[in-house]
């Protein structure tokens, strides 16, 4: 899909000299080096939350086996946590035995107790002794119902009263909607969502916010996630309603627009075709890194709809000191950041011609 | 407190320098400053902004003198205002009354007027230092990637795009989880403070140092850079006497954008519990109270939510319009 270019050479992000086309080692080549971009960069985000939550109770003083066995527990159980799950070796040798855990599983030993932890491992919670794979697994489908169903209304929204908003410029809609969209952007989720709840869920009863998951109860599923996705996506669609205008106003300017129209095309044509097209370009920008990055949104969302998703449990874990389900939901965040920048990096070259891939 | 802002504001003049004694005998010589304090000064919207932004720093500022002529202290107990049955507060609008302008909190009837009030101090100090600590960081880095290129350009670019990768707000909450108490001879809310400040700033700088690593690419081969090269001006001195004062006006519409970021920011983290630590008061921890009583006082939601809407929107409404004043493309 990525090779198929258009022609040869080209202005804007070309690194390689004039002339040379995007042939389908080349496309490889930038997949590999993405890759192990992506790769490495995802060792650091390991790394260094790893370093954070092992070094800093190291450093103040907290024992991470204590925290796994509670404060009254006796020397013994404490040093045979501390053997089993290794909390004595160096930091870096942990790192190392976490990674590899990562790929390949691991197993706990502790003389003749082994626990196996398939892969991929991402240890035991320090609370009630479970697998944190099976616990983030678990919570996932929820995040990503509440994820899926904000962002296909942020955009359709968002786009669409932006570009509204440009061809109308300094009307009573383009006026009207981009003070909603400023307030939009000024008011914090967790606010939206209480009135929401207060007004909706108490005062008029219409909507049970008690989740169910999508393959026992879609109707409840449903319901119970209509609050959620309309007030994150309010302050998407806000975000880029005012970006979608500014980028459609800026492109209704340029020289190619005048030539569409001088040419005759219709206006639709120049509109839906020739100026849409540049407009999704920072769209996608900040759709890749948005989509990415919900995992914050969702953090709030959740917390204040008392949503199960992957956000509530990690303020649960951070206020258990539950250090391995904290990096696992951290890890999992970083890799769907990576993820959707690598995703709109390749669909940049689908959308712009301009851009070769480099 | 206010240093960013008046750093700024005194900074967004300093173009005046280099253009106004430009050969213009009688006619009025418009620096570039000048203009943009013009256009700002014709942007209505903009200016509203501007006073209830100057409007909550005096707040902030004076809150103990407005505390102790309007209100209660903050962390007094009012029982005899809470309904003992239901631990709301009696009387309609969650309390409020002449004595008590917002009505008191449930359960132990603390004086909400006096809370927000005093929350608007941890809020601005906040949000301005970690702007401070962004821009500083952002500015610094931006510059030196931009104007040496090359392998340093590569890794301050790549650790720029790592900690945009960062899943900050878990990252944060983490991070503050296990600070602990006592450091560096602080204690309780100035530790939390502190780290509130440096983390936000420390993962805000990158946006600042994308967009001044960009203009500094371009400046630096113009000839006046080139110029000043070849009258043997030293690294430093380009740096920071040529290039900086170029880099004031995009610095200056990130800084009043990033603020409102920043006040949500440390809004979200108090909502979290990872804000500053009870009783100080904040306002995201006030709406965080507020989810178990939206249903039986809903006063108590309204009130903080209303403080951080308000905030943010000014400094948003401000911001809008320093940009939109400083945009060499804009001709109004």
């Amino acid at each position: 899909m990525a090779a198929r270019g258009g022609p040869p050479g080209g202005a804007g992000r070309l690194r390689h000299p004039p002339g040379a086309t995007a042939r389908p080692s080349t496309v490889l080549a930038y997949l590999i080096r993405r890759l192990t971009a992506v790769v490495v960069m995802l060792l650091i985000v390991t790394l260094a939350t790893f370093a954070i939550f092992f070094m800093i109770p190291k450093l103040t003083g907290t024992d991470p086996a204590l925290l796994f066995v509670g404060k009254q527990a006796d020397p013994a159980a404490i040093e045979g946590i501390r053997e089993k799950m290794g909390l004595s070796d160096p930091v870096l040798v942990q790192f190392w035995k976490f990674v590899e855990g990562l790929v390949a599983g691991r197993d706990y030993a502790n003389g003749v107790d082994v626990t196996h932890c398939p892969a991929p491992c991402f240890g035991y919670s320090f609370r009630n002794e479970q697998e944190v794979w099976p616990v983030l697994t678990s919570r996932l489908p929820v995040t990503l119902s509440l994820a899926a169903g904000a962002c296909l209304l942020w955009v359709i929204g968002g786009v669409a009263a932006g570009v509204v908003s440009a061809l109308k410029r300094g009307s009573v809609w383009d006026r009207s909607a981009m003070s909603v969209a400023l307030a939009g952007v000024s008011l914090p989720i967790y606010f939206t969502g209480l009135v929401s709840l207060a007004i909706f869920s108490y005062a008029l009863d219409l909507i049970n916010v008690d989740y169910e998951p999508l393959t026992q109860n879609p109707g409840k599923w449903f319901e119970s996630l209509i609050l959620p996705w309309i007030t994150l996506a309010f302050l998407y669609a806000a975000m880029y309603a005012r970006l979608t205008r500014a980028t459609m106003l800026e492109i209704l300017g340029e020289d190619y627009i005048r030539t569409a129209r001088a040419k005759g095309l219709g206006e639709g044509v120049v509109i839906g075709k020739h100026a849409m097209r540049s407009t999704m370009t920072p769209i996608l920008t900040i759709l890749g890194l948005d989509l990415g990055a919900l995992l914050g949104g969702a953090v709030l969302t959740e917390t204040t709809f008392n949503l199960p998703g992957l956000g509530q449990g990690a303020v649960r874990a951070i206020s258990d000191k539950d250090l391995p389900i904290i990096l696992g939901v951290t890890l999992i965040a970083a890799f769907f950041i990576v993820i959707a920048n690598l995703v709109v990096d390749l669909l940049y070259a689908v959308i712009d011609p301009r851009v070769r891939l480099s | 407190m206010t240093a960013p802002l008046h750093d700024t504001g005194a900074a967004g003049t300093a173009p005046t320098d280099v253009t106004a004694d430009m050969p213009a005998h009688r006619i009025e010589g418009r620096s570039p400053g000048r203009i943009a304090w013009m256009r700002l000064k014709r942007d209505k919207v903009a200016l509203a902004g501007g006073v209830v932004v100057v409007l909550l720093v005096l707040v902030a500022v004076f809150a103990p003198v407005i505390v102790s002529l309007l209100g209660h202290p903050p962390n007094e107990f009012h029982e005899d205002r809470i309904d003992p049955l239901f631990g709301t507060p009696t009387g309609k609008w969650g309390g409020m009354s002449s004595d008590f302008l917002f009505g008191v909190e449930p359960v132990n009837g603390r004086d909400v007027f006096s809370r927000v009030v005093h929350g608007a101090r941890i809020s601005l100090l906040v949000a301005f230092l970690a702007a401070f600590v962004a821009v500083l960081l952002g500015t610094f880095f931006g510059i030196v990637a931009g104007y040496f290129g090359g392998w340093i350009d590569s890794l301050i670019s790549r650790t720029m795009d790592l900690l945009l990768a960062f899943p900050q707000l878990l990252f944060i909450i983490a991070l503050i989880s296990v600070v602990p108490n006592k450091l560096w001879g602080f204690t309780g809310s100035g530790v939390r403070m502190g780290v509130l400040v440096v983390v936000i700033g420390f993962f805000g700088w990158p946006y600042i140092g994308r967009i001044v690593r960009g203009q500094t690419f371009s400046l630096r081969e113009r000839e006046y850079v080139e110029a000043a090269r070849g009258l043997g001006a030293g690294r430093t001195y380009i740096l920071f006497r040529e290039l900086l004062p170029n880099l004031v006006a995009p610095i200056t519409v990130y800084t009043t954008l990033m603020i409102p970021t920043n006040i949500l920011t440390e809004a979200a983290l108090s909502f979290l519990g990872a804000g500053v630590k009870p009783p100080t008061p904040s306002w995201g921890q006030m709406l965080s109270k507020a989810v178990s009583t939206y249903d039986t006082d809903p006063t108590f939601m309204v009130i903080p939510g209303l403080a951080i809407f308000v905030t943010v929107l000014a400094f948003n409404l401000l911001g809008d319009g320093v940009r939109d004043a400083l945009d060499p493309k804009a001709n109004r």
